[in-house]
């Protein structure tokens, strides 16, 4: 699993954060904590085609009519970020939590790629 | 390191490393955590009637975030926790933060610290603090 998030953003038009995740890998898959606060449920869009995964979410804040910015960190409204897969994990069965802002993925290996022990003989 | 560049491991991992640490040094890259900002990354707006403060804090219990205001310093403070890796787990990337924090802001002179609402939603908090009437603007007519 690999990021390629600079490499995508030249190609695209609009600007966006970089989310901060935290990637765990087990035994028996990858655990990916993202941090999108800002965005609701239903504007977090996670995309998976062939073996890139693509989290991005728009943020909506609820803000007074007539609101005037006068100090931002989080400038824009809008958060990207793409991974590429690594052949041995299993994107059909990717499970996705999202509560307070944070999305929590798992994403198992495939059957075929669980570890086996190799028993060592010797000659 | 000499050692290094006689053997890379992988082209394309030290040429995304390379890419990363170019990135960091210049700031390229936008970042929400603001390295040399801290933690939550904090808006704040105005309005003629109030004064609007958003905090970004995901993941976090809201009952367990501490928000008061003394003497016109609105401060926000919390813990986040660590994700923990078990046993057998490799940590690939750990960009999150986590720990606790403390974030401070100066309010205008004109806030009444007494008609403060405060919520959580998504992972952001939102402290609206209202300004006092004799505040603000009024029209004057001109005769």
């Amino acid at each position: 699993m690999s990021d390629k998030t600079q490499v995508s953003e030249s190609r695209r038009e609009e600007a966006s954060l970089l989310p901060p995740v935290d990637v765990i890998e087990d035994a028996n898959g990858i655990t990916l904590y993202a941090d999108l606060p800002g965005v609701p449920k239903d504007r977090l869009n996670l995309q998976i085609d062939a073996d890139t995964l693509t989290i991005e979410g728009e943020v909506a804040l609820d803000m007074p009519e007539g609101m005037e910015a006068t100090h931002a960190e989080v400038s824009l409204p809008r958060y990207r970020r793409v991974f590429t897969l690594s052949k041995e994990l299993d994107s059909g069965r990717v499970g996705a939590e999202f509560q307070h802002g944070v999305l929590k993925l798992r994403i198992p290996k495939a059957e075929h790629a669980q570890p086996r022990k190799i028993a060592v003989q010797v000659v | 390191m000499i050692y290094r560049s006689q053997f890379p491991r992988d082209l394309f991992a030290e040429m995304d490393r390379l890419q990363r640490e170019m990135a960091q040094a210049f700031d390229w890259s936008p970042s929400i955590r603001g390295l040399t900002r801290g933690f939550p990354a904090m808006n704040v707006g105005s309005t003629p009637k109030s004064v609007e403060i958003y905090a970004f804090v995901p993941g976090i219990d809201p009952n367990a975030l501490e928000v008061q205001i003394e003497k016109g310093v609105l401060t926000i403070a919390g813990e986040r926790k660590a994700e923990t890796a078990g046993e057998n787990a490799t940590l690939h990337i750990d960009e999150r933060f986590a720990g606790r924090f403390r974030r401070v802001v100066t309010l205008p002179d004109d806030v009444d610290p007494n008609n403060v609402t405060a919520h959580y939603r998504d992972g952001v908090l939102h402290v609206s603090v209202a300004r006092r009437e004799a505040a603000q603007p009024r029209r004057i007519a001109i005769q």
